[in-house]
């Protein structure tokens, strides 16, 4: 017999993309593309003021409008719960954070603009938009809380009036007084203030949801933009609607990107959820882009102090950072863990730092809620130790990239406890550093700057090391720091009589390829070609559980789930393979898609195996149960650790402070990669966002609290011409607690690139003595710091 | 007011009664169900909503229906021969051009445009001529290398 042809389709393969030909001939299903039988049309009348009493709701005419079939407010949603936070944090005196409810609609108060206050549902779009501005709110404005210092001063007025201040949380985390005594005893403190600019994540597909309510049997199906329907399936039925899970199905369809903000549990999903059963029919929400920006959770947004410490060697001793972190006014689902697990837990980023100590401050204000985006407290992290290492590399007058290389924990340190309580399991902070600076010629970099100062342009060089914490877990710790859910994930592999297999995942994909890579990931294992293997997910009726796609879980947990199933399914295979065989379980070897007995000629193929399984003539009935079908829910045993070293070269015009990015290389240690071109793909897509915030984007409001970056007119949004070509390289350690020695790449490119590409503007103003710029660092930031210094 | 429109799409003749108000867009998804064409915004920036009228790239939230009154319209529906990519698809998919598929159909149909003006396009000269299409997912790089690579195949086919 001829050798099989080998498969092409396993781990470490770049493979083409199974779903791209639905895409790319227009057949993707996105929630707006849906049109269900009778559907109505839901818009949303939203706030027009940051604060304000809602003294009353004339909704007569609007109900009078053409094709109007309901006009609902915050009355009709009275017997529902508010939307719940999924994560509890405490101050550091003990008491859980402040709550404030966040109603449905508004309930006599307004507080940001674009705060829903009532919905109209009509018989189209037109309609229902016609009549949305006929909707009569008597308002009476009130001056709003918009910078976070305002908020927190002690004669502050109250965004949420039922609370005891704007501060939702005071916390901490660290040694306090060890920091303190390393700083008073150092010979050198490097002081930095520094933003963290506001974002709008700007998924290209604008949020959506239809509700449908089917009257026979009582069952809702809530399609939406979501990265996770099972949580949405949690929250709202069992928080808000009070809805058992059997009568409440929630799809996520294809989703047009996510970047963290369709994880949230959003308030127009139970609108739609409850209209539908109130009008007997489905009803569709689609935002405009417009209402986007004012309802999507923003990005990141803090303030902080940083202290770094250290000897007369540049040897760390200490790192402090105070921070103010906005919340924006409402808490949006993960909103709490963003600044504090998922921010102060990074602060030794890839140093032996002894004493870290830092204090957040979460603020009520009256803007759009801050959550989760890509990254999510990890970039913040990142960030002020990069940056700040940066600059204590300028005031000591050591090379930075000597500065990291004294201060870098070592491979064979592993594995490191942190001070700031997490355990690295695996790492190699010298090789990607190492890595990045051959393949960006750092020894070439003074000819590159003469020949650039040559052509009137400035260059600077900067480089970023960093770490981040994916797959946040287990699920005990997670419970312990605050988590109200469980952060494991479920799959089931379904081998159907043939020999096809069908995964049904918890993780949800909406731009990131799981249709492939978990597909490669069976193909591996069970040595079938990839065209049979079917990847489902994103349906609740379908999948049996699931936490979703956020934190560049998928493949760390999602992935070793799968994993977990499909040995579940070889060991059942091997049993099924020996009764064939007549021999022992225990002989039976399994590889390539065959299972066969060592040492002898004797072998079955998976399809022969599988079709056993469903067609049990002669089958071992009384130790084996017939069908081939498993279910595997991982715990992950602890955090993946990714990290990496980017470099970014740039120019800028000395005439208009113009920013040019002329290289930018990513060096990423992702663990053991399935397929290279997609997790090549990941991390341009994550350092165009990085390169966003630290040059273009920013979420600006003015006093009066109307976003003044409302549309992609005013919304700088990175463009083809915009970014550089970015290259990549990947040294690989292994996660060493995972079933795929993987630990996920979704947000490195926004973690390591914005101070990676902000050092570099402040290397490349070397000359003008400028220690920071803040992001975003705009072309008028820069032509205004030379100027000002007699250029 | 509803009016009677119609035009030839993706070499079909169409005729319908629409409100004298609607979109070209919205004419496209909601009525013929072509829903390849996306909206990803409300001020024509995105690009997410391009096809071509009379062969020209045209945001098709810019255009009321009644404008395309007789007109020849093409949408990314009618790209590909059935299941086989046009080399600009294939090229897409083989450069990885494509994350979440959202802006995906309205970068297709300017790539096609650029191609057009410019057979075979420079990496700079694809950048500038995308400035009418955003993406969130792929950072540009491998759009731009599908386009090139698409742009090569097209002309040798």
């Amino acid at each position: 017999m001829a050798a099989a042809e080998p498969l092409n389709t396993g781990i470490g393969e770049s493979v083409t993309r199974v779903e791209d030909s639905r895409f790319l001939r227009g057949h993707g299903n996105y929630v707006d593309d849906i049109i269900l039988p009778s559907q109505t049309y839901a818009v949303m009348v939203r706030s027009p003021y940051a604060r304000a009493t809602v003294n009353g709701i004339d909704t007569s005419a609007a109900m009078g409008s053409g094709g109007v079939l309901a006009v609902l407010t915050a009355d009709d949603f009275s017997a529902f719960g508010g939307l719940p936070c999924g994560w509890q944090v405490h101050s550091k005196n003990g008491d859980p954070m402040t709550e404030p409810k966040h109603p449905i609609l508004a309930e006599g108060a307004v507080r940001h603009v674009g705060d829903p206050v009532a919905v109209v549902i009509a018989e189209s779009k037109a309609e229902a938009r016609r009549a949305a501005a006929l909707v009569d709110v008597n308002y009476t404005e009130m001056s709003p809380l918009i910078d976070m210092q305002g908020a927190v001063a002690g004669s502050a007025e109250l965004v949420h009036s039922d609370t005891p201040s704007n501060v939702c949380f005071d916390w901490e985390l660290g040694d306090e007084a060890a920091t303190e005594a390393a700083i008073a005893g150092a010979a050198h403190v490097t002081r930095l203030e520094l933003v963290n600019n506001r974002l709008v994540p700007n998924a290209m597909e604008p949020r959506a949801a239809i509700g449908d309510y089917n009257t026979a049997n009582g069952e809702h199906t809530l399609y939406t933009t979501s990265q996770n329907p099972h949580v949405i399936r949690l929250l709202m039925g069992a928080f808000v609607l009070s809805l058992p899970e059997h009568k409440l199905r929630v799809i996520a369809p294809d989703v047009g990107g996510g970047f963290g903000s369709k994880i949230f549990h959003y308030a127009e999903e139970a609108i739609v959820t409850v209209a539908s059963k109130l009008i007997g029919r489905p009803v569709k929400w689609t935002a405009d882009r417009s209402e986007s920006f004012i309802s999507d959770a923003h990005g990141r947004d803090h303030l902080t102090t940083v202290e770094l410490a250290m000897d007369a060697n540049g040897k760390f001793l200490a790192l402090r950072a105070t921070t103010l972190a906005n919340m924006g006014a409402y808490l949006s689902t993960f909103a709490p863990s963003v600044p504090t697990y998922l921010h102060g837990t990074l602060l030794a980023g890839t140093y032996t730092t002894p004493a870290i100590y830092t204090n957040v401050k979460g603020v009520f204000t009256n803007t759009v809620a801050v959550d989760a985006y890509r990254g999510a407290g990890r970039p913040e992290a990142s960030y002020l130790l990069e940056r700040v290492v940066d600059l204590a590399a300028i005031e000591t007058g050591i090379d930075p990239v000597e500065l990291r290389r004294r201060n870098f924990i070592q491979p064979d340190a592993f594995p490191y406890d942190t001070p700031v309580a997490l355990t690295y399991d695996i790492g190699n902070y010298q090789a990607t550093l190492d890595m990045a600076l051959e393949k960006t010629d750092a020894a070439g970099f003074e000819g590159r700057k003469a020949a650039s100062a040559a052509r009137g342009k400035l260059r600077g060089r900067g480089i970023a090391c960093y770490i981040e914490a994916c797959g946040i877990a287990p699920s005990n710790i997670a419970g312990a720091l605050g988590a109200r859910a469980g952060l494991y994930e479920a799959a089931t592999v379904r081998v159907n009589p043939t020999g096809s297999v069908a995964v049904l995942t918890g993780s949800h994909s909406h731009g990131q390829g799981h249709e492939t890579t978990f597909a490669q990931v069976v193909s591996d294992t069970l040595g079938i070609p990839i065209e049979n293997v079917d990847i489902v997910h994103g349906d609740t009726g379908k999948i049996p559980f699931g936490m979703g796609t956020y934190g560049s879980r998928s493949i760390a947990v999602g992935g070793a789930a799968l994993a977990n199933a499909l040995d579940k399914i070889v060991l059942k295979g091997r049993q099924i393979a020996a009764h064939l065989m007549e021999a022992s379980a225990d002989d039976v070897v399994f590889k390539d898609g065959q299972f066969s007995i060592e040492g002898t000629d004797k072998s079955v193929g998976f399809g022969d195996v599988a079709l056993t399984a469903y067609v049990p003539h002669n089958f071992p009935l009384e130790t084996l149960e017939p069908g081939l079908e498993e279910t595997a829910f991982y715990d992950p045993k602890n955090f993946t650790y990714p990290s990496g070293a980017y470099v970014c070269e740039l120019e800028i015009d000395k005439e208009t402070g113009v920013i040019d990015i002329v290289d930018f290389h990513a060096s990423d240690d992702f663990g053991n990669i399935i397929n290279p071109m997609i997790v090549e793909g990941q991390v341009h897509g994550g350092v165009a966002q990085g390169v966003g915030q630290a040059l273009m984007e920013g979420a600006v409001y003015d006093d009066n609290g109307q976003l003044m970056t409302g549309s992609y007119m005013d919304y700088c949004m990175p463009r083809a011409d915009d970014l550089p070509n970015v290259t990549v390289s990947n040294h690989v350690t292994a996660c060493t607690h995972n079933p795929l020695g993987v630990k996920g790449c979704g947000e490195a490119g926004a973690i390591g690139s914005p101070p990676a590409v902000v050092n570099a503007v402040i290397n490349a103003l070397g000359d003008y003595g400028v220690k920071h710029i803040d992001m975003p660092v705009t072309a008028h930031k820069v032509w205004s710091i030379m100027n000002a210094n007699g250029n | 007011m509803s009016v009677n429109v119609s035009m030839t799409v993706n070499g079909k003749p169409v005729s319908a009664e629409v409100e004298d108000e609607m979109l070209l867009v919205n004419f496209l998804r909601d009525h013929l169900r072509l829903t390849g064409t996306h909206v990803g915004c409300d001020t024509s920036q995105c690009g997410a909503c391009t096809i071509h009228v009379d062969g020209v790239a045209v945001k098709s939230c810019t255009m009321l229906a009644v404008q395309a009154e007789g007109s020849n319209v093409a949408t990314i529906e009618g790209v590909s021969d059935g299941e086989t990519l046009h080399p600009m698809q294939q090229a897409f998919k083989d450069n990885h051009g494509l994350q979440c598929g959202f802006c995906t159909p309205g970068m297709v149909m300017s790539a096609l445009d650029i191609v057009k003006n410019n057979p075979s396009p420079t990496e700079q000269e694809v950048r500038e001529a995308l400035e009418g299409n955003l993406c969130r997912c792929t950072g540009y790089t491998n759009i731009v290398r599908s386009i090139i690579a698409g742009a090569k195949e097209m002309e040798a086919s």
